[in-house]
């Protein structure tokens, strides 16, 4: 398993369309990945679920992976998120 | 698994089931923490009787209690009431609209002891307090998956991203069954044998389908097509057909799957071309209330089949 802290910069924070660009990196993985914000923990791989956090700007979120290449995993969730979805 | 908190100032807000609560006195308590749903009526302590006093309690003050306290002189209630409050009490909420005296209200503002009251006759409304002390501590968490009332009995789908649960769910509700959540379901124990899942808020009855992207079931099917919330009787794991796996083939033997420590019947449907997930589905429903109403089907052929090879004739 690997988890890294990032905090979410972006102006309109996660709308549809960075909840999209997320999950599409997500789903370049064979591991799991969630995005926990709070006590509520999200499919990385699944829009809704990444919808439905509501990541509003300045949102702590912390992106965990568990599985196949789950390092590199995190590190590009990580990079888009810090990148404001610009990548 | 997390538990959540309720705080005296939670009790004040409430709209849904409606307390119909008014402070009084002693505000800046109002943050304390209500750790337990157990209350208590502090009559025998007001007599002087302070053995087993539950003062970390809700203290409720239904009309025995503010009758008695109109039977003393002010020099009688302040020796009274230095004792009641030299407890630290969490709060005192008084029915029937009663209100108590200038003397008690002062006790209070000087302790932070928030003092409250409801026009609520008093075993209704420690009845509604209790039930929304529960349901605010009852444990919650969430899960991946797929939440569908079918045939009366919620059905959760859980599997992979892409396995087909969402594809299920939209087939089922075409069919005539209902959408509670998709994708991320809230679940929350009601008691030790109940689990009760919705969807969040904000993506309540909208569904992802791969090459359409999102849709509302609701505005699309109506509203008979969902609904917001069911009890979880039925789980239904979807996966890819994997050919060394053995699946069940006699539904003799009853599986289960833990969520909040309650044991739900589990069933594993392999998910591969030509396979009718949604009629399994229904299928696995109807079988579940049947074996509700006591029977097997499994059972009973094998019961069928035993007795033939005894006696020659069934």
């Amino acid at each position: 398993m690997c988890e890294k802290e990032v905090t979410v910069t972006s102006d309109a924070g996660v709308h549809a369309r960075p909840a999209m660009m997320l999950v599409k990196e997500a789903m370049k993985f064979p591991c799991e990945i969630f995005l926990v914000k709070d006590d509520t923990e999200a499919n990385g791989k699944s829009i809704m679920s990444v919808l439905a956090l509501a990541i509003t700007p300045g949102t702590k979120l912390v992106i965990r992976a568990e599985g196949e290449r789950e390092e590199e995993a995190v590190d590009r969730i990580v990079g888009l998120i810090a990148s404001d979805f610009q990548q | 698994m997390m538990k959540k908190k309720i705080f005296i100032r939670d009790l004040l807000e409430v709209s849904e089931t409606d307390l119909r609560l008014k402070l009084l006195a002693g505000e800046t308590g109002i943050d304390k923490e209500i750790p337990e749903a157990e209350i208590n009526r502090p009559g025998l302590s007001l007599t002087g009787f302070f053995d087993f006093f539950a003062f970390d309690r809700i203290q409720i003050f239904g009309k025995g209690e503010t009758a008695y306290l109109k039977n003393f002189s002010d020099q009688k209630l302040t020796e009274i009431f230095d004792k009641f409050f030299s407890y630290n009490i969490l709060c005192c909420i008084f029915t029937h609209s009663d209100h108590p005296s200038r003397l008690f209200l002062d006790y209070a503002n000087k302790k932070g002891v928030p003092i409250l009251f409801t026009d609520h006759p008093t075993t209704r409304f420690v009845s509604m307090l209790t039930h929304l002390i529960y349901q605010a501590h009852a444990p919650t968490t969430t899960i991946h998956g797929t939440l569908v009332d079918v045939f009366g009995i919620g059905v959760l789908l859980l599997g992979k991203s892409g396995v087909g649960k969402s594809e299920t769910a939209l087939e089922l509700v075409e069919r005539g069954h209902r959408l509670v959540a998709d994708d991320l379901v809230e679940i929350k124990k009601n008691d030790d044998l109940l689990i009760m899942g919705s969807g969040s808020n904000l993506i309540r009855h909208h569904i992802e389908i791969r090459g359409l992207g999102i849709l509302n079931i609701r505005d699309i099917y109506g509203i008979r097509s969902v609904r917001n919330r069911k009890r979880i009787e039925l789980i239904a794991s979807l996966e890819d057909w994997d050919e060394t796996k053995t699946y069940d083939r006699l539904g003799i033997d009853e599986r289960t799957y833990s969520i909040l420590e309650v044991e739900v019947p589990h069933i594993i449907v392999p998910v591969r071309p030509g396979r009718n997930i949604p009629v399994i589905v229904e299928t696995a429903a109807l079988n579940l209330r049947l074996k509700k109403m006591g029977v097997n089907s499994a059972k009973e052929l094998d019961q069928k089949l035993q007795d033939w090879m005894k006696t020659g004739n069934v």
